[in-house]
């Protein structure tokens, strides 16, 4: 019997929570096609008039990336709570911090990946052009970890409360706000005919605060959560 | 493994809401001792057992682990410690194998399929290792559950209710397992509203009230 390593443990965590998603697929999907539905509903309200939709189609996948991955954040920590394994993930020899951060990118390959990779398809639907589309990838890329990061520190802040599922997304939704304009941003900037290096090192900067703070943060709500 | 293992709790006292639960609790635990605790229902058994393991922050007195807090040993008590409380924390979509591997590598125990089967033999669920934890009984999940015992390396073992839903050839089972964790210099405190003997062994218990 040998002690993990710290990138032991993470990936641990990490198969863990695919794994387990892998049992459950349902979960998955919603995400995914929730996020599909609400983009495809614009062009139904407002008209299927090709600049308008060419446009805002920017703004329309931000603000439903956004919504889609408030859905999944109640179960983040929730399935562990109730079944115990969390207790015994805060008794393990080793970082809470670091098990969170697994189950983090976890989350994040499960409800912001499959994101990234169909947003060249709505993107198609908007009539968005190519370097348009490669850019809103990119932003995604690197803007829905962040949302994830987020989302993880305030799920673990409601966990165990009643209505916790909705509290989650009043909590976050307005602290994703600088995600959605700079992400949004560089979409637009591109389709004007600018630059979007500024917007995209932006999240990049995000996505490095996020990376650094928000595991210990979300441990220490969990930690506090737990009493 | 410490040389020998000891558990001091100085003067405790736990609240749940504004409601006292116990105070000036003290008691020592050695190596190769077990201790009942006693109570009837609402006592506080479960935040006892939670405040040792450090979930419940005791409104006074202290925990100690040979010799020093256990603020100060933080991880490195809990690496000692195995803890089993009313939750099983296994996973049902999971199997029986599956949950045990994976248990023990959150514990930071890296365990082999060999070592991991052999624990769930031990427990009487040969022939269910692969099957999904959601097709077995409950009795068969906390037999699931307490495999984890058999295979963290742990001195003190704090077992809440380990006895719920198991049959009588699992109640042996575990006096058994308790009685040789003892005689490796281990210690256990639990709780529990069955009889538990373990063989040569003198069950010192502990009223809340």
């Amino acid at each position: 019997m040998s002690r993990l390593s710290v990138f032991g443990l993470l990936g641990l965590v990490i198969r863990r929570d695919l794994l387990l998603a892998m049992r459950r697929r349902a979960d998955v999907l919603t995400t995914l096609i929730f996020f599909v539905m609400v983009v495809s509903l614009f062009p139904l309200g407002v008209g299927p008039e090709p600049d308008m939709l060419r446009k805002m189609a920017g703004g329309v996948l931000w603000v439903a990336a956004l919504l889609a991955s408030m859905l999944s954040l109640p179960r983040m920590f929730s399935a562990d709570h109730i079944d115990g394994t969390l207790e015994q993930m805060m008794l393990a020899p080793q970082s809470l911090t670091m098990m969170v951060l697994g189950k983090i990118v976890a989350h994040w390959m499960l409800s912001g990946l499959p994101l990234v990779l169909i947003a060249p398809v709505l993107g198609l639907q908007f009539d968005m052009p190519a370097d348009a589309i490669g850019v809103l990838m990119l932003a995604l890329l690197l803007g829905t970890p962040v949302l994830s990061m987020i989302g993880a520190v305030g799920a673990a802040l409601t966990l165990g409360l009643r209505g916790g599922g909705v509290l989650v997304s009043l909590l976050v939704l307005p602290l994703t706000i600088p995600v959605l304009i700079f992400g949004a941003g560089a979409v637009e900037a591109v389709s004007g005919g600018m630059d979007a290096a500024s917007n995209l090192s932006l999240l990049g900067a995000f996505l490095l605060f996020a990376l650094v703070f928000s595991p210990f943060v979300a441990a220490q709500a969990l930690r506090i959560s737990m009493e | 493994m410490q040389a020998s293992p000891k558990l001091e709790v100085i003067d405790l006292a736990c609240e749940r809401g504004d409601h006292r639960l116990f105070s000036g609790l003290s008691f020592t635990l050695s190596g190769g001792e077990l201790m009942q605790v006693q109570g009837e229902n609402g006592k506080g058994k479960t935040t006892l057992l939670r405040a040792l393991c450090g979930f419940v922050q005791p409104v006074a007195g202290a925990v100690h682990w040979c010799g020093r807090n256990v603020e100060e040993w933080d991880e490195d008590f809990h690496a000692q410690t195995c803890y089993l409380g009313h939750l099983n924390a296994i996973k049902d979509e999971l199997s029986a194998l599956e949950n045990l591997l994976l248990t023990a590598g959150l514990s930071g125990v890296q365990l082999g399929e060999k070592a991991a089967l052999d624990a769930l033999r031990r427990m009487g669920l040969r022939r269910k290792e692969h099957l999904p934890v959601r097709v077995l009984s409950q009795g068969q999940r906390r037999r699931v559950a307490l495999s984890r015992l058999l295979v963290v390396d742990a001195a003190l073992w704090i077992l809440d209710e380990p006895l719920t839903a198991l049959d009588v050839g699992a109640v042996d089972l575990m006096q058994e397992l308790i009685g040789e964790h003892l005689s490796n210099g281990g210690m256990t405190i639990f709780t529990t509203h069955q009889p538990l003997h373990v063989a040569g062994i003198e069950t010192r218990e502990l009223l809340l009230s």
